[in-house]
């Protein structure tokens, strides 16, 4: 019995402290939002209360068990019903629950609505990805799982022993997301394919990307920073591996990327009606096929069987460029539409494909790309 | 008064059971069936459990080191599937088929040879799922809750045999509780009262109830994957008109009942126990009746607590939540009353009772721990995260199992005729407490710290709890060899149990011989000898 | 002492207890109708109503609302689909006019049909349409672009506190 004692108090130790210790990862992050806040201050109150009546419940079990035993002589009682006592400990825990309800109620209708929106990002889960458009802006573009982490998990055991040397494995991506503090945000969530859910902790956003629909979810950062989040609704296979990197930077920093998107956006168009070497596209098609269709396909191009097409010796690959440029821009049966990646980056990634894995199919230029579409 | 075994008590063709294999094939004997359905459900959660070893042993240390990410989320799948249809239910189902009749003085169940069939189905079936295994594409890997798309359009071939098995899992608890509900209201003896009934009885009749509601619930759902799969339906699929969401709200209609037909019975069970040990009567009979039918109602309508996140009206959210806190009321009930039968008592700590007695704080951890999460707001960071992931393992393990290992202990004697050893059952209590709790308390704090449900691999923060969670898993997984080992040395070395083996406990059960004859109550008990068995004093 | 007699159950009994499962197992296809039901009472799920004519609403001319338009398509449908205007500034009981541009870029016909969502989900109640291309079948002719029309209103009962509100399309490619 002593044991059970010293586990009940151990138990209740760590309960207590669990609130002072959210660097130790022993507690919920109280973000960078207000909403974020109020969460936070409603588990904490939610949290204690539980504590309280735990103290009270297990503190008359324990002491029950110790006292009330008939090792130590005691006599049962024969007592069995008390109509009192049940009205008391059915009405005293309702009369708890709507204290709770109330704080909990007002957050919840916070929640649902900012000021007026500042800014809107769409955000589009995909089998394992994130597309991220600024429709005001004119900005689009796709976030994965970046490099440093790919290798990992899809390396050789000793590729896998470099996890320990990456404070963010699977926390990092190639293309993160950057938005301006103090500003409010209306991100507007949806799925391509199957359900994901899009969650950044720090701003307490999460919300189901549901294929066909849209979601809303808001906050207003308050502070510069990178958060990072993961993707909360199982949705096959690389569901660990599609994280959410934000970047929180001051509003001039943020215009600065802006301009600097749109520049790139500019860029790639100029490069479009370009005629590229075959060097200059396989190089960059390399890049982007381990970035976005090695998760799949390998990085050696075998594929699946029977999930995933092979590159190797594909009859796509090797087939007519035209079969090519429409599986990959518009995607068919599980394979997504690629169609938001850039007319360079396409022509690039499908010339790899084309040129590598000892194929030999043609090689396919940005301006065949423009065409296709 | 001891079970007769004359002829001109039962109408069967032959005296005792039959010999050999045939025996167990043919049976319509609860008895032997109850015990078919505890040794399948054993073995089943061995399943289940070498699956859950695969989970920990991959998430033992960040980095991939054994399952590519597909085959874990199978793992995952299964190790849910397996659990809950193959253990958990078919457990309380061979409880409730040995011990019912006893309980209410009825000779058999009411519908013997719909009993035997209902037993039947589940190894096939069980076989059928397992079988996803082996077949091209793997086993279902969607989550035991099986969403829609992914369960549909984005699903391997095997996923129709998935669907069968579900078919025929459910068909059985189907069949099984219309013969529950059949044996208590009609078959209990003359006269005993519906509130002479002992308490696993009660929540038992309750369960049955659910489950005749809920189980075709997800029959619907099933069928309506299997035609939008095969046969140009669109129920879930938005291109065709349908909803991935309005999937959910089906499952968790009937998922919701589930979690609670899963842990009824194991409130009845901690309800006999906790009063034989104590030596005092159950507190407040009625309102642990009352306490068990309402939390049945209320589970029927909180379901979307289990959807908070899919985009749902801000009055939607407020209803469920506000239904979802007020079960905490019935349920806190029902601890309380626990606590007062112990109160004043005079306790001693046999193996059984140190089951129920952990139950009883563990469970309320769990029951903690859902109330945190029923508040909608809050759950916006628990959603989807290990801190779920810990909360149903509270109840479900060491709520449910707990309850089931529990009545093992409890009734072994007089299944068996003999006594357990009592040392090896404290060793084996104490070894299961410590390593179920290293294995499930650190997992509120990595969802609390931002780890989310079903992947394979984690970020390094992340590393420290999971590990200590891992090594929790393989003593708790030890520890079943220890319990298999206390069972089989029971059944073939134990000393003869005496038919009370525990001299305050109460039940018409205990008035039969120790084991209890293949048939008992061919008379049913007089009212005096029900009213000296009542708990319900 | 007598024997008392055992209950004997009736077929009365049988025909209720068995009638629940099956009568549970047609809810759940009940359900469907009343999903779908209830999702047009509340706006659930972004769902959108229509209105039959262009009624006239008690109009406050102060309140402005932000629309913003939104398309994507599904794999496999091989379609150029954009808003016509990224954004609006309407006032709600008036009605507006947008449309949406999709092109066909392959050289085959092919059909597809929009589907509208609406976010917040509080907004979807009041969010109707009077004329719109969702929920019907479109066919499009090779390299064909075309442009399709939406007329809607939101109506001023929707909350005051909500200022931007979004309507998505999404194309799915259809067989035939």
């Amino acid at each position: 019995m002593k044991l059970l004692l010293t586990l009940a108090g151990a138990i209740t130790a760590l309960l207590s402290s669990k609130s002072v210790l959210a660097e130790y990862g022993l507690n919920m992050t109280q973000g960078i939002t207000d909403i974020s806040k109020d969460i936070y201050g409603l588990h904490m109150m939610v949290f204690w209360v539980c504590v309280a009546i735990g103290v009270v419940v297990f503190g008359a079990m324990f002491y029950s068990i110790i006292a009330h035993r008939k090792s130590k002589g005691a006599k049962a009682a024969h007592f069995h019903e008390s109509t009192t006592v049940e009205f008391l400990w059915t009405g005293v825990p309702i009369l708890i629950l709507i204290a709770m309800a109330i704080p909990a109620s007002k957050t919840l209708i916070d929640i649902e609505v900012l000021d007026k929106a500042d800014m809107t990002v769409k955000v589009t889960g995909m089998q394992w990805k994130w597309q991220y458009d600024y429709p005001e802006e004119g900005i689009s573009f796709v976030s994965n799982l970046s490099q440093s982490s790919r290798d990992v998990v899809d390396g050789t055991p000793e590729e896998r022993e470099a996890v320990d040397n990456d404070d963010t494995y699977l926390l990092s991506v190639d293309k993160r997301l950057v938005v301006p503090v103090d500003t409010t945000i209306r991100f507007l969530i949806t799925s391509s394919d199957v359900i994901h859910n899009w969650w950044v902790p720090a701003f307490a956003v999460k919300q189901d990307a549901n294929p066909g629909f849209i979601n809303d979810a808001w906050a207003k950062p308050s502070e510069i920073g990178t958060y990072r989040g993961q993707c909360a609704e199982l949705c096959g296979k690389d569901h660990g591996f599609m994280p959410i990197v934000v970047d929180v930077v001051s509003k001039a920093d943020y215009a600065e990327w802006v301009e600097s998107m749109q520049a790139e956006k500019v860029a790639e168009a100029a490069s479009a009606t370009m005629v590229w070497t075959e060097d200059d596209l396989v190089a960059k098609g390399e890049t982007i096929y381990n970035a976005n269709c090695s998760g799949c396909h390998q990085k050696d191009g075998s594929g699946m069987p029977g999930v995933f097409p092979a590159m190797i010796g594909s009859s796509v690959t090797n087939g007519p460029a035209a079969d090519h440029l429409n599986i990959v821009i518009n995607g068919k049966g599980g394979m997504p539409a690629f169609k938001m990646l850039s007319d360079s980056e396409l022509a690039s990634v499908i010339t790899y494909e084309r040129r590598s894995f000892g194929n030999n199919g043609s090689v396919v230029q940005p301006s065949d790309v423009t065409s296709a579409r | 008064m001891s079970s007769t075994t004359t002829a001109a008590a039962h109408d069967d063709h032959h005296h005792g059971p039959e010999k050999g294999l045939l025996r167990w094939i043919k049976t319509t004997n609860h008895k032997d069936i109850g015990t078919l359905y505890l040794w399948f459900s054993f073995v089943m959660l061995l399943v289940g459990g070498a699956l859950a070893m695969g989970i920990r042993a991959e998430l033992l240390q960040p980095g991939l080191q054994l399952f590519e990410p597909q085959f874990f989320n199978q793992l995952t799948t299964m190790h849910g599937l397996i659990m809950v249809f193959g253990a958990i239910m078919p457990a309380f189902v061979g409880l409730a088929n040995w011990l019912i009749p006893m309980m209410v003085g009825a000779p058999d169940m009411a519908l013997p040879r719909m009993n035997n069939w209902s037993f039947w189905i589940l190894p096939f079936a069980g076989a059928i799922l397992i079988s996803t295994f082996f077949m091209e594409g793997g086993a279902p890997a969607f989550g035991w809750t099986f969403y829609a798309p992914l369960s549909t359009t984005f699903a391997p071939d095997s996923t129709d045999f998935f669907i069968f098995a579900v078919h025929l899992l459910g068909f059985s608890s189907i069949m099984g509780s219309i013969n529950i509900i059949a044996t208590v209201l009609n078959m209990k003896a003359p006269e005993m009262r519906l509130m002479d009934m002992p308490l696993f009885v009660w929540t038992w009749l309750i369960t049955s109830f659910l489950l005749i509601g809920a189980m075709p619930v997800l029959a619907g759902a099933v069928t309506m994957m299997l035609t939008d799969r095969n046969f140009g339906t669109a129920f879930f699929d938005a291109t065709g008109g349908g909803d991935p969401v309005m999937f959910q709200h089906i499952f968790w209609f009937f998922g919701h009942p589930e979690v609670y037909i899963m842990i009824l019975p194991a409130f009845g069970i901690i309800s006999h126990i906790i009063p034989t040990f104590a030596r005092k009567p159950l507190f407040g009979y009625s309102s642990m009746v009352y306490a068990t039918a309402s939390i049945a109602f209320l589970s029927y309508i909180v379901w979307a607590h289990h959807m908070f996140l899919t985009g749902m009206p801000v009055a939607g959210e407020l209803y469920f939540m506000y239904a979802t806190m007020l079960i905490a009321v019935p349920t806190g009930v029902k601890v309380f009353n626990w606590v007062a039968t112990m109160w004043k008592g005079s306790m001693t700590f046999e193996t059984p009772m140190l089951w129920a007695l952990s139950f009883v704080f563990l469970f309320t951890i769990g029951g903690f721990s859902g109330l945190m999460l029923g508040i909608a707001p809050a759950d916006i960071q628990y959603h989807d995260t290990y801190f779920v992931v810990a909360h149903f393992h509270y109840v479900l393990v060491t709520g449910a199992l707990w309850g089931i290992i529990a009545a093992v202990f409890y009734w072994l004697p007089k299944w068996t005729g003999k006594m357990y050893n009592e040392t090896l059952g404290k060793v084996h209590f104490w070894w299961s407490l410590i390593s179920v709790n290293v294995l499930f308390f650190p997992q509120h704090f990595l969802g609390l710290a931002g780890m989310p449900r079903r992947i394979p691999d984690y970020a390094l923060q992340f590393a420290d709890f999971n590990y200590i969670s891992s090594i929790g898993a393989f003593s708790f997984g030890l520890s079943f060899l220890l319990f298999t080992y206390i069972v089989v040395d029971c059944i073939r070395n134990g000393k003869p149990a005496d038919a009370r083996p525990w001299p305050s406990a109460k039940g018409l059960e205990w008035t039969l011989s120790s084991p209890a004859a293949y048939h008992s109550f061919g008379e049913p008990p007089t009212r005096a000898e029900i009213l000296a068995e009542s708990q319900h004093s | 002492m007598a024997e008392m007699e055992r209950k004997k159950i009736t077929k009365g009994f049988w025909i209720k207890l068995v009638s629940v499962p099956i009568l549970m197992f047609f809810f759940a296809y009940a359900m469907v109708p009343i999903y779908e039901v209830l999702c047009d009472i509340t706006g659930f799920n972004g769902k959108t109503g229509t209105v039959e004519t262009e009624q006239l609403y008690e109009v406050n001319e102060e309140r402005i609302v932000s629309v913003s338009f939104f398309a994507s398509t599904s794999p496999g449908f091989p379609v150029q689909f954009a808003p016509k205007v990224n954004s609006m500034e309407v006032v709600p009981g008036k009605f507006y006019t947008t449309s949406y541009i999709a092109k066909n870029t392959t050289d085959e016909m092919i059909y597809g049909q929009a589907i509208p969502s609406v976010a917040p989900t509080d907004a979807a109640l009041y969010f109707k349409k009077l004329e719109c291309f969702c929920f019907v079948k479109q066919g499009f002719k090779p390299n064909e672009e075309v442009e399709m029309e939406l007329r809607f209103v939101i109506e001023p009962e929707m909350e005051e506190r909500i200022k931007d509100v979004s309507l998505s399309y999404n194309f799915y490619k259809l067989d035939s």
